[in-house]
């Protein structure tokens, strides 16, 4: 961005190669930790929405308004509340999961075929039998799908949180930007882009794995 | 309910609504700058996705393609339009802002109107056929009114995108709604952080609202149904 200055350093970065590790790791721990907190509150509320509509609709509701909220504005809302601290962070960042994963949750629950789910109750299957056994199994698919969508967007939004003192990649990102030095700028860019990739390709292997008659059938 | 009462303070002080940095001039370059991305967006994105609807070729490619600019963190988006303005000479503010936002448009508003055209029933194509019409009536008589709901749901979550992604213009100097969240943050205002906060969700709840009623007076009676809020698309 200054002239005569080339787009990337590369020995900028081999310099700080320990940085980038420390962020990576700091991304991951922010991402983690918001889609596993999500996650489990969208299988709580996804669970007991799933067969009644009239709790399902007041849930998206909210959790779509939530979603609206630029991130960015969700964060300034809560720092005068929590400050500039990790749990600013995780409230926002887990706010966005909620919509994407009670969906696909409530979805894949409702795919299940009515004959399945009667069959089971028939061979003697409590209710949370049928919910652990026979429902979440064959929804498995679509939460994943929802799981990686949610994970994807975590990754970016991961980046913002480095204007309320977190962020892990995205600590580059403003560095570059504060500075007018493109080697961070990139370098943060373009990591958070290849872990939203692995990340997204370990869930499809975690999928694999964890529906192995989906496999056997093709 | 201090804090609330002195943020219905800020914004209720006469100072806040006027002069460059005074409410009505953020709103409106909030609004001048997501209207203009999203104008770029829906020139780019809804021909070529009409396009290939109505062609039905080439419509994984491309949905694949706008995907992978899905993974494109907003931020980052806006970090790399960055040298890219420099380069072109446009400097920061408005510019850069404006590069990053079009492409965040464009995925939702290609997808939809790909697949919601290509998605029409054959049946009601091969009979629209099969009483004369040619491939443009076909087009403009038939795909579009029947796929419009999709279509306009892809440019609303476009809009709401771009609407909250303005906001990160102010990290690159830009203006907008962003400007308070920014500088409160810098000089520790937390009122004038709070009530920015407040301005652009409001503004993108808004935005939401308003394509709600732009697609009630768009979409024909006969294919009006309720799209819930956020259904897939």
């Amino acid at each position: 961005m200054t002239p005569g200055e080339p787009l990337i350093r590369w020995e900028w970065i081999a310099a700080h190669l320990g940085d980038v590790g420390h962020r990576i790791l700091e991304h991951l721990v922010l991402t983690g930790l918001a889609v596993s907190i999500g996650f489990v509150l969208s299988l709580a509320l996804g669970v007991w929405a799933a067969h009644r509509p009239g709790v399902y609709a007041p849930i998206t509701w909210v959790a779509g308004v939530l979603y609206t909220i630029p991130s960015l504005a969700l964060f300034a809302l809560l720092i005068p509340f929590t400050g500039l601290s990790v749990l600013t962070s995780e409230i926002g960042l887990v706010s966005y999961t909620l919509l994407i994963l009670v969906r696909n949750i409530v979805a894949g629950i409702r795919s299940v075929p009515a004959d399945v789910r009667e069959s089971a109750l028939g061979m003697g299957y409590t209710p949370a039998q049928v919910l652990w056994k026979v429902e979440l199994p064959l929804a498995m698919g679509v939460i994943v799908a929802g799981l990686r969508v949610a994970t994807v967007t975590t990754v970016g939004l991961t980046t913002v949180t480095a204007l309320i003192g977190q962020g892990g990649l995205g600590y580059f990102i403003i560095d570059g930007i504060q500075r007018f030095f493109s080697t961070p700028l990139i370098l943060g860019a373009v990591l958070s882009v290849l872990l939203a990739i692995a990340l997204d390709w370990l869930l499809v292997q975690v999928e694999r794995l964890a529906t192995p008659w989906a496999r056997t059938r093709q | 309910m201090a804090f609330l009462a002195a943020v219905a303070a800020w914004l209720t002080d006469p100072l806040h609504w006027q002069g460059s940095d005074g409410i009505p001039t953020r709103v409106m370059e909030h609004l001048e700058l997501s209207a203009a991305a999203t104008a770029i967006a829906v020139l780019l994105a809804l021909p070529l996705g009409i396009y290939l609807g109505h062609s039905r070729r080439f419509g994984f490619s491309a949905v694949n393609a706008a995907n992978v600019g899905r993974a494109l963190p907003s931020l980052a988006l806006i970090a790399l339009a960055l040298p890219v303005s420099f380069a072109l000479g446009l400097g920061l503010g408005f510019w850069p802002t404006l590069i990053a936002l079009v492409p965040l448009g464009i995925p939702p508003i290609l997808t939809n109107s790909l697949t919601s055209v290509r998605e029409v029933d054959r049946d009601v194509v091969d009979a629209a056929r099969g009483m004369g019409l040619s491939g443009w009536q076909l087009l403009f008589q038939i795909e579009i009114p029947i796929a419009a709901p999709i279509v306009i749901a892809g440019v609303r979550n476009a809009a709401v995108a771009i609407v909250a992604t303005a906001t990160l213009g102010a990290v690159v100097a830009g203006g907008g709604l962003g400007r308070y969240i920014v500088d409160g943050l810098a000089r520790q205002e937390h009122e004038r952080l709070f009530a920015g906060a407040l301005l652009v969700a409001l503004l993108a709840i808004v935005t939401e609202l308003a394509f709600g009623v732009l697609e009630r007076l768009a979409v024909s009676p006969g294919v009006r149904r309720e799209l819930q809020p956020g259904a897939p698309d």
